[in-house]
Parts: C-alpha cells; structure tokens; sequence
C-alpha cells in the first residue's frame, strides 16, 4: 500500500534532523520518499494529514513485564503488544520473571513466537541465574544466541556479589549488559518507603539503603568485571549521585527511571490505594528532584515503563498483601511529555534520546533512520493535546493503574513498524 | 454537637472537639457502668459485628461488653489470619456480612489501612479495632480517658510512650490524640524500636528510661510482643528488662510522683517488674473498665449520627 503521511514535523536527535512541514511517502512500509510530494506520486495513495504531528524514532520501552508464560490472565505478549502500540511504542524488551522463567532457548522462541507478527518489536531479558534463584547462572550463551539482549534476575536483584561477579564475566563475552533491580533482600520485604509516611500509616518500610547498597556493589563489580551494568528504575537521590560518580570515573553504567518514581511521591499512600504499591517504592520529594537533576545532565540515560500487569483480584487486598506493581506502557509518553517537556525539565530532543535511541543502543539494537529506503519505524507525537487517562480504555489486560483520570498534555497519536500503522484505535497493514 | 466523622479509623486528624465530646460521653457511660443494672437502651435495634482478623481477647470482649451494654445486637465474626491472604475473600467476606444489613463494623486486621478500605467497599459505620501497626484508636481515647480522670486534665502534661514505638498500633493513637489536646509527648525505647523520622510528629525522643521518668508526668508504657518480630530488636529479654524495664526501685530512685498506664497484657518482669504492676502509680485495670465505657462512647456516637 501507498501511504503519504502530510506536514509533518521530522524530529530525529540521532541524525540531526527537525524538519518541519514535511510529507513522507511510504510504500508497503519503506520510506520511499521524504519531502514535498508531488500529485504523480501520490495518485491513489492513502493520505493522512498530520499537521502539527511530530514524527521521531519509534519509542521503546526497554523494562516491560509480559506475564506470558504463566500469568496470561494479566498480559500476554500480544495484549502487551497493544498496549505498547496504543501507547506510543514500536519496540519493547520484556523481563524474564514469567513461570517459568526466561532460562532457555524455549521460552524465548515462545515470546519470539507469539510477537512476530505483531507491529511492536519484542526483545527479550534473559534471566541471569536459572530460575531467577540466584545460584547458578543461567545458559547465557545459549539465550544470546536464542537472540535475549540482555540478562537480568528483575524483580529481585541477583542475590550474592559472588554470582554477579561471575554473570557479569560471563556476559561480557557477548557485550551484553546485567539489569539489575537493586535491592538488598536483607533490608527488604516492606510495603513503601521508609520515612514519615510510613510511620504514619503503619506500613512496614523498605529503607532507601536497601537500593544504594546493591547500586554500589553492582558499580564496583562492573568497573571490577568489565562486564556492563544496566540499573533498572532507580529511585533514590542517592542512587542517582552514585551512578553519576561512577559515570564520571569512566565505569560503563548505564540507568532507567519510571515515570511514577518522576512524577509520584510516597505522599501519594495515604488513601492506602494499593495502585500505588509498586517496588521500588515510591520515595520522597527530595528523591524525584534529583532523578529529575539525572534525566537533565544525563546520568539517568532512558525513561521505561516497569509496565507490571496485575489481576484486580489480587491488587484489591490490604495494602501489606497486594502485589507490587502498575500498568505504564499507555501512559508513559503523556507523563513524560507532561512531567518533562512542558515543565522545561529536559528538551524534545532529550525526550526522544531517552524514549528511544538509548535503550536500543544499551541493548545494541539498530536505530531507526529516517532515510529513503528504510523501514519506517516511527511514533507519531501530538505534543499539546490534552487528554485525560482513562484506565479502562486501556488495551493492556490489566488496569492497576494510579494515573486513571489525571490529565495529561501530549500523547502518541500512532505508530509505525514492520509495515504495520497503528492509528485511530485499529492496525493498518501498510 | 455530633461527630465530625461516621467513622473511627484513627485519632490522626481527628479534631479536638470530636474528642472531647467522646471523652464527656464516657463519663456519662462510665456512670452507668456502676449502676446494679448496667445497661441502657439506647442502640437497641442496630446491629454491629465485631470482625476480627486477628486474635484479641481483650479488645474485642471490651466492644462486646459495650454493646451489650447499648443494647445493640451484636455478632462475633473471628477469621484466622492465614486464611486470609487474599483481598477477594476479605471484600466477599464484607459484602456478605453487609448483605445481612449490619450498621457498624467494629474491625481488627493484621494489616495496616484495612478499616479505611472498609469504608470504600460498605456503607456501615466503621470503627478501627487496631489495623497492623498503625492505630488503635479507642484504645488511645481510652489511655487519655485514664488519665484525665486521674489527673484532671491532658493539656499541658508531659506523656511519655514507653517500649516498641516501631511496631505498636497504640503509641500512634496515643501520640495523635495526646498531641491534639495539647500533652507534651515524648517516646522512650531502644532505638531499634523508635521509627525513623517519629520527631516529625513532633515528639521527642529519649533513649534513657530513667530520664523519661524524671521528666514525665505519665507513662504509658507498651507491651512488649516476645511473640511477635520484637524479639529481633533487642539482644535479649534481660537486655530490655534492665535497661527499660520499670521497677520500683527504679521508681523510687528517681523519687517523682508517676501516673503509669499498660494496654496490658503485662510481660511481668519485663517492661513492668510484679511490684509496679501491682503498685500504687499503675491505673492498668481502670484502664479496662474505661476501655468499655470509651466503646460505649464511640459506638453511641456514631451509631446515632445516621
């Protein structure tokens, strides 16, 4: 199919490119043409007008949890494929804490399997340890082979330095980064941060120590190791000074923040809304100024969504028993674009390094180009629409949300990929 | 004046109106409790279920007692923790108790924020028996009940909570409600029992039992749970009796006229020694007799507000 996509904005960090009131031509998904598209050219082709649209590199969401194999109650790979593509993304690495694990070349040909036809790309975290149990570490070479981009234990951290030594000697082999989820396991297990608020609502706390001690020892370890680390959605002030210390010293760390642990604080608990129990938790003002400091000078290199599907059964219990954990895939880029763009925090061009070349190149993935003859891999931006989030519109099967009903200015219109176009709530074979 | 509330899910936030006007009830109810007929009829034809989530004998026998006493009608609806771990049966449970029209839910859970869950799920009345470690509300209007009848006022006192402050629904209803009739509150423990950040609630911390003594015009003094968690927070038994535990000796050395209180049940030997327990500063069974006459207070209260 012939498709013009008309005045555009192209928006591209990696190539330099803002071109404003553009048209691209797409035929059966190749950019065919970038410019002014003459009436020859465009005889029967589909035209959608996009003024005032930017078009930047399909976004992608490097911290998403699928559920599939094991919990297709709250998410399949293909439910979450929607939601990715409903909420701006072209691509998404999802996490291996399924049942059973991603430890083998099996469970990896499955998700490969169940997204490959689908517009949104699926790249997947390998376990680091088998089972995720922190003992042994898992047959990375063959998951890298199986084509996993990266090795990560989430949900917990891996559990001794001694076989994270070793993962990290082990992965270097093949360049491909540990993601770690720091928490000391000792100093673990409560219900939200620990500081006043929890003292006042009488929830059992996790101290914000629990995450630094095992962001410094995975620091260490990595400038020990040679072998590169990813810290997954870090959320302390001091979490975000000591990678920005080690980035400084030359260490090959690279890190990630949710949009919650930028835009909530632990004041957000009172009404023991178990939508706001997540891990890590939720932290203090204090905290978000200075990931809010990181996302600005670079220490903090993605925005990802920790995208954590929940059943409603299971997230409407007492808050101590209800599982950690939010949906984020569709209301990530309005957040961003919210919290972020408009509050002057980062620029449009930053947003996007974030939100989309980033976490390709820590996992080595191709970049998208903007350039005639490549596969059109792009997300469609309205940066001034104001909407307001409506969870139960939502595709993602499950809706433990704390972001129902705020009002957000900018979202992600459609996206492009794979010779597919996601727009106006249908895929469109391009 | 009524309430300002149809629930009781803590003292925090709770004006101090609303709690003098529970305090001035109970010295009404507390009355009746010495009459030879100890009952009136005042909350006949409603009806409450006392819903506890965890053991107490205590508490709940002191919300039964209370009831009967109104002349409600009254259910016991006791569930072992463990068979509760998931929310669905929790909201089941309470959908099927409202079905059988109830108007108050006297509720005890092992975990924090429950009563306030409650109020979204139901209509009833909900009056917080003690969630987790975070408030027990009658039980703090209780302790100042004590202690206004004992020393004729809480304004301007200087209170101090004795024991495992960290893990201890009472010393957040006492600190609440102390604070807002205008005590002075300070808490006393080993360190490992005292919360991070507690001196933003505007209390003062104090690491030495015998300088709480000297610098208090009551304790109320916590029970230490050797079944629960707490046992990790001190080296030993001996370790906490020696060095916060309250004997007369220790009373007598610091030579002050004290008030002390103890949600009881005591660990005799532990944070009291038999003699305090048993001596002339202690108000601990008053404290139970008033528990019932608070409950009358409460229950009345909010089961007349409509």
């Amino acid at each position: 199919m012939k498709v013009i996509l008309k005045n555009v904005s192209l928006f591209h960090p990696g190539q330099k490119l803002d071109e404003k009131k553009t048209d691209i031509l797409l035929i059966g998904g190749i950019i065919t043409k970038i410019g002014k598209i003459n009436t020859e050219e465009s005889a029967d082709a589909k035209v959608f007008d996009f003024t005032g649209k930017h078009i930047v590199p399909g976004f992608f969401d490097m911290h998403v949890h699928l559920r599939e194999p094991g919990r297709e109650d709250e998410e399949t790979v293909v439910t979450g494929c929607n939601a990715a593509a409903n909420g701006g993304f072209t691509g998404i690495a999802c996490m291996p804490n399924t049942e059973p694990a991603i430890d083998s070349a099996e469970v990896v040909n499955l998700i490969k399997k169940q997204s490959k036809d689908h517009l949104v790309d699926v790249e997947v975290i390998g376990a680091a340890t088998v089972g995720r149990k922190g003992e042994i570490i898992s047959p990375m070479a063959e998951l890298y082979e199986a084509g996993t981009v990266g090795f990560s234990d989430d949900g917990v951290a891996i559990k001794t330095a001694g076989i994270l030594k070793r993962a990290f000697e082990y992965s270097k082999m093949y360049n491909v980064p540990i993601i770690e989820h720091c928490e000391d396991e000792t100093l673990a297990g409560g219900a939200m941060n620990e500081g006043i608020n929890s003292t006042m609502l009488g929830l059992p706390p996790i101290p914000s120590v629990a995450e630094e001690l095992i962001v410094i020892r995975d620091i260490l370890l990595s400038e020990y190791t040679g072998g590169r680390i990813h810290i997954a959605h870090l959320s302390t002030k001091k979490s975000v000074e000591m990678v920005r210390e080690a980035k400084k010293k030359g260490i090959t760390v690279t890190s990630e923040v949710t949009p919650h642990h930028f835009s909530l604080t632990d004041d957000s608990l009172k009404t023991y809304d178990t939508n706001f129990k997540m891990n890590p938790p939720l932290r203090t003002k204090a905290d978000v100024d200075e990931i809010l400091l990181g996302l600005q000078d670079g220490t903090i290199d993605c925005i990802a969504s920790d995208h954590a599907p929940h059943s409603a059964e299971e997230k409407e219990a007492e808050f101590e028993h209800a599982p950690n954990g939010i949906t984020g895939l569709e209301t990530q880029i309005g957040l961003a674009l919210t919290e972020l763009y408009h509050k002057k925090i980062i620029s449009l061009e930053l947003l996007v390094e974030k939100m989309s070349i980033n976490p390709r190149k820590i996992l080595s993935l191709p970049i998208p180009k903007f350039e005639e003859g490549q596969t059109a891999n792009f997300t469609i931006l309205d940066l001034n629409e104001i909407w307001t989030v409506e969870i139960s519109k939502t595709k993602s099967k499950s809706k433990n949300s704390p972001f129902d009903k705020r009002l957000l200015t900018g979202r992600a219109v459609g996206v492009v990929n794979k010779a597919k176009m996601f727009y106006q709530d249908e895929f469109i074979a391009l | 004046m009524p309430l300002s509330n149809r629930h009781l899910l803590g003292l925090q936030g709770v004006p101090k109106e609303d709690i003098q006007l529970i305090l001035d009830t109970a010295t009404t109810f507390r009355e009746v409790l010495e009459r030879p007929i100890k009952k009136v009829p005042t909350l006949q034809g409603k009806t409450v279920v006392n819903l506890f989530y965890e053991n107490s004998t205590r508490t709940r026998i002191s919300f039964e007692l209370a009831e009967k006493r109104l002349s409600a009608d009254s259910i016991n609806f006791s569930v072992s923790a463990s068979s509760v771990s998931k929310g669905e049966s929790f909201k089941d449970t309470i959908k099927n108790i409202e079905a059988m029209k109830v108007d108050m839910v006297v509720v005890r859970h092992s975990a924090a924020g429950t009563p306030a869950y409650l109020t979204k799920i139901t209509n009833a009345n909900i009056i917080n028996a003690g969630d987790g470690i975070h408030e027990h509300p009658t039980q703090g209007l209780l302790d100042m009940y004590s202690i206004r009848e004992k020393l004729r006022k809480l304004e301007g006192l200087k209170v101090c909570i004795v024991g495992d402050v960290a893990h201890s629904r009472v010393a957040l209803s006492n600190i609440y409600g102390l604070k807002t009739m205008g005590a002075d509150v300070s808490v006393c423990g080993p360190s490992t029992m005292i919360p991070r950040n507690i001196e933003d609630l505007g209390v003062k911390v104090i690491y030495n039992i015998d300088e709480a003594i000297q610098e208090n015009d009551v304790l109320n003094v916590l029970r230490i749970q050797l079944e629960r968690k707490a046992r990790e927070y001190f080296p030993s038994i001996r370790e906490y009796a020696k060095y916060f535990g309250i004997t007369e000796e220790r009373l007598e050395r610091n030579g002050k006229d004290i008030l002390i209180l103890h949600p009881g049940p005591i660990n005799r030997g532990v944070e009291l020694s038999s003699a305090v327990a048993d001596g002339l500063h202690q108000i601990i069974l008053k404290q139970v007799t008033n528990g019932v006459a608070i409950r009358m207070a409460v229950l009345y209260l909010l089961g007349t507000l409509n």
